[in-house]
């Protein structure tokens, strides 16, 4: 049996995973990557949109900044995220773009003069000034107070992706794929590194490091429905979960991206509505407006989802019952646009449904319904990124930092991938410089015979159930009962059904007994790991009796600060369980630079306030005050209401071609 | 709609050649056609249904990725975007893309080969500048942003390469893949390196002089990537080369 030894383990190579390698790299370690697909094939490349930081170059994002970026992540959150990460985060967001750009990312830049843009429907004309030409461009994305989100054209993930990842191998990084992480190496409250199967060979081996970082991105296909590629299962997750000793977090907040095409699912790009795109009824009636006056179409994702959900539900969609759709329209933006910036929504909407969105009134609407798309929740670390096994980080997608909170802005997640790959890279390099670690070859052998053996356990199971079944009935009971709309009595049922699905995992056979090449097998193996990452999701959202962002009940339609103001804990003890135990950790709100509020777009009225705000909002307002009548800048005054750490060369002051400087 | 669907018939070549007992052999599965149906939920279908073992490749399953390049009739193409419908007979033939070592059946080593290609071509910015991320960053012509970008687009599916004929005869041939590569980089204003130092890298049979300009490469991308008309003015350039 291989073991095979590094400094620093990532697993994922993704934006996030591969990042984290760069910073290890760095700081002169020796890293071994480790992804199920090759690297430039992970699902970051299927980020079309952009990524949100706050150059402000262009006319739209003029006067943005720091602050305006991290009030609309915290409201965006409703105010379920980490306000301190949040501020790390959207301080190295400037950074992150420039460096990416001269990592060769094509971002699309400005061209002084007049353009035409569609805002709310109409032709406008924009002008850029002379001084800006040639500086990276943004563009409009749902929930921001500035056009904020730097994109190259609508295949920026993809863009990123390769970036970093030719950066990598540039470095000569080690980067081994078609390797899964089946299981971590651990011992009392330390990580060894993880057990790994060849996916090719099927040999199963270790790899240990000083210090094992989880970057394996999200788990939408525990849902039927998702715009994720089919590898994102939460395998990584369910790694963590298995020791015991780590929690996840914030699990019952999921995405529902509102524009996903019909049926595939495929996504269409939040850049389609961005760019000035609409949507319409069955009667052709653009209905945003009518329910969001302000932000109409460009609302958080969570609110936009829910009011078309809504609207659908009142009989305005197109095509009856569960089938029902509406029509996302963007031929308003005329051919030259969509074929210059939006051309893969075009070629998926060719491909998949056979119209050509450029084409002129009703012949060029796409059929959309909301579908799973993001995973705000995750492996929960502290804000250095590591978890409470020492020696393991996550970050990206996987981890639950908590940066979104309870909903994420489209833009910030690949903008989180990259940012907390050079954060918590560097702080995951420095642990791994200054920690060693002692294991006896012995232990690690037996981690891998264990592993070897639950394969073989699996193989002489006996029972009635089949586990693509077992999959499929999973997929339809957490779109059916843990979906957009949610409630108590379909909460508790789908927890119970999901258990039981979980527990029939013991109760199949798999049909050939060969170790490789064995689909079934493979099933087999990660179905009993998504379905405890599905528990967790459903119990999360069953006890949570409470509104907030993604997370939306029926049964309990306000956000309730008063008594959920917390972050939900979900841990898997002992093997034996069958169900999450759930802890739940509050926010204090005493320390909040932006204490809950309304975030100003979703319904009115609809919070219940914790008593706290007010106090905490009358101090921030008068430190505020009192600072500015002091003549302290911007930066003093954050600084002051609440302080946070951030390595020295990320804190450091963002230029903007506004500064003059 | 659902009584009277057609019945698919798709012949797979499956062949395991780290097993010494497997023989490339090609094997009928018939499934019942959906609406909608692309050969990324008919190949699942039947790995689900019909054959545990069947290995292909899908990731994004939306075109982005380029995972799941295969021969669909002869031809060279990303399978997640081919739709069953168009095959008026209702036959389909898979094959793995030849030129990329086989892993199982449907499952090439594109990933492998890739890395391999951008390695030897330099396929990252060559700059002696250090950049200072917190300021404003340096500012670049649009439309040459614009023009990186079209070359930046190929997803590495290895259809260029699958449909060459000079790969055939050249093993070692670095493929429109490559070509197209070391001209997104010529072109990127980030990058210092000049022609004599791509002349370095592709100056030969294996590169820019072993094209023989049969268009299998633009006629399959999947990006629609100009790759002939990009070949040909790489081409221009290192002749200059070749005659300095
Ligand atoms: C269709 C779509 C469009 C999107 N558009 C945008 C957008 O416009 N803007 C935006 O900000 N965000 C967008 N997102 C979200 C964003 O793309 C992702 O959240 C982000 O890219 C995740 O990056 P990551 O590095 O965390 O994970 P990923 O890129 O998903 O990488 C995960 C890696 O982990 C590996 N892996 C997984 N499990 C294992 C295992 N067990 N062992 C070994 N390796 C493993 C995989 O091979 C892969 O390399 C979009 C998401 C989707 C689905
Ligand atoms: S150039 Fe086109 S065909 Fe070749 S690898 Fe890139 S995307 Fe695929
Ligand atoms: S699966 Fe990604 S391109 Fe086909």
């Amino acid at each position: 049996m291989k073991i095979h030894y590094c400094d620093a383990l990532v697993i994922g190579g993704g934006l996030a995973g591969l990042r984290s390698a760069v910073a290890a790299n760095n700081k002169g370690l020796n890293v071994t990557v480790i992804s199920m697909v090759p690297v430039k094939r992970s699902h970051s490349a299927a980020a079309q949109g952009g990524m949100q930081a706050s150059l402000g170059n262009s006319k739209m994002s003029q006067g943005d900044n720091e602050d305006l970026h991290f009030a609309d992540t915290v409201k965006g959150s409703d105010w379920g995220c980490d306000q301190e990460v949040a501020r790390m985060f959207v301080n190295t967001a400037p950074k992150a773009i420039r460096e990416l750009a001269s990592w060769g990312v094509p971002w699309t830049r400005i061209k002084e003069g007049a353009r035409t843009a569609i805002i709310n429907a109409e032709k406008t004309t924009i002008v850029e000034e002379p001084d800006v030409n040639g500086l990276i461009h943004s563009r409009d994305f749902g929930g921001t107070k500035k056009w904020r989100t730097c994109y190259s054209a609508d295949a920026t993930g993809h863009s990123m992706l390769f970036g970093v990842a030719n950066e990598a191998l540039k470095r000569d990084i080690e980067i081994q794929d078609r390797k899964e992480a089946i299981s971590l190496i651990h011992k009392d409250d330390q990580c060894y590194g993880a057990v790994v199967r060849d996916l090719i060979t099927g040999e199963l081996s270790a790899y240990v490091a000083k210090g094992t970082m989880i970057a394996t991105g999200g788990y939408g296909r525990i849902y039927r429905t998702t715009t994720n590629a089919v590898i994102c299962e939460g395998i990584g997750h369910a790694l963590a979960l298995e020791t015991g000793k780590v929690p996840l977090g914030n699990m019952e907040a999921v995405q529902f991206h509102p524009t996903p095409i019909v049926p595939s699912g495929i996504l269409l790009t939040e850049g389609c509505r961005g760019d000035g795109g609409v949507l319409r009824d069955k009667d052709g009636h653009r209905f945003m407006p009518d329910y969001e006056p302000e932000k109409k179409e460009l609302a958080s994702r969570d609110v936009v989802a829910r009011r078309m959900m809504e609207h659908i539900k009142k009989g305005k969609g197109v095509g009856d019952g569960k089938e029902s759709y509406v029509w996302l329209d963007i031929s308003i933006l005329g051919r030259e646009h969509i074929e210059r910036n939006l051309r893969d929504v075009q070629d998926i909407a060719i491909t998949f449904n056979g119209i050509d969105p450029a084409d002129e009134g009703k012949a060029g609407w796409m059929p959309v319904h909301p579908a799973q798309h993001y995973s705000m929740g995750g492996i929960r670390t502290d804000r250095t990124g590591q978890t409470r096994l020492n020696g393991l980080f996550s970050a990206g997608e996987a981890a639950c930092w908590d940066l979104h909170g309870f909903n994420r802005l489209g833009g910030n997640s690949v903008s989180e991938a990259v940012v907390s790959g050079m954060i918590i890279g560097n702080y995951f390099a420095d642990h791994c410089l200054s920690n060693d670690i002692n294991i006896s070859t012995n232990y690690v052998q037996e981690a891998i015979r264990m592993q070897d053996l639950e394969l073989d356990r699996i193989l002489t199971l006996e029972g009635p159930e089949d586990i693509f079944e077992i999959k499929a009935r999973m997929q339809d009971i957490m779109d059916n009962k843990v979906g957009v709309f949610r409630n108590g009595i379909e909460l508790k049922e789908a927890v119970t059904e999901l258990e039981e699905l979980y527990l029939k995992t013991n109760d199949i056979t798999v049909k050939a007994k060969n170790k490789i090449h064995n689909d079934e097998l493979t099933e087999a193996y990660r179905v009993p790991k998504m379905l405890k990452i599905a528990l967790c999701v459903a119990k999360g959202a069953r006890d949570r009796t409470e509104s907030r962002g993604a997370h939306f009940r029926e049964d309990y339609e306000k956000r309730d600060d008063e008594n959920w103001l917390s972050r939900t804990l979900a841990y898997w003890r002992l093997e034996s369980d069958t169900l999450p135990d759930l802890e739940y950790e509050p926010l204090d709100i005493t320390t909040m630079e932006l204490p809950p509020g309304f975030r100003g777009y979703g319904k009115k009225g609809n919070i219940l306030e914790h008593p706290d705000s007010e106090i905490r909002q009358k101090e921030v307002d008068t430190i505020r005050n009192k600072m500015v009548r002091e003549g302290k800048d911007r930066i003093e005054i954050q600084e002051a209401i609440m302080p946070y750490e951030l390595q020295r060369e990320y804190k450091a002051l963002n230029y903007r071609v506004g500064d003059r400087t | 709609m659902k009584s009277n669907a057609r019945e698919l018939t798709i012949s797979i070549l499956k062949f395991n050649p780290h097993n010494s007992n497997s023989r490339p052999t090609m094997v009928d599965y018939k499934i019942k056609e959906r609406p909608g149906m692309s050969l990324f939920l008919a190949l699942s279908t039947i790995r689900e249904k019909l054959d545990h073992d069947l290995a292909f490749d899908f990731v994004c399953r939306a075109g982005i990725c380029g995972s799941c390049g295969m021969l669909v009739n002869g031809k060279p193409q990303l399978a997640c975007k081919t739709q069953t419908k168009d095959y008026k007979n209702g036959k389909i033939t898979l094959m793995p893309m030849p030129a990329f070592e086989i892993i199982k059946d449907l499952s090439v080593d594109t990933g492998k080969w890739m890395n391999g290609m951008s390695k030897r071509v330099g396929s990252w910015i060559h700059t002696s500048e250090s950049t200072d991320i917190g300021k404003v960053e340096r500012r670049i012509d649009p439309e040459v942003a614009y023009d990186t970008f079209e070359l930046d687009r190929c997803i590495e599916c290895g259809i260029c390469v699958a449909s060459c004929a000079t790969k055939i005869m050249r093993p070692d041939f670095v493929g429109a893949v490559g070509l197209n590569r070391v001209v997104r980089f010529s072109i990127d204003p980030y990058d210092e390196r000049t022609d004599s130092d791509f002349y370095e890298v592709i100056g030969d049979d294996n590169g820019i002089f072993g094209c023989m300009s049969l268009m299998g490469c633009e006629d399959h991308c999947p990006k629609d990537i100009p790759l002939q008309h990009k070949i040909a003015y790489m081409r221009r350039k290192m002749v200059d080369q070749r005659n300095t």
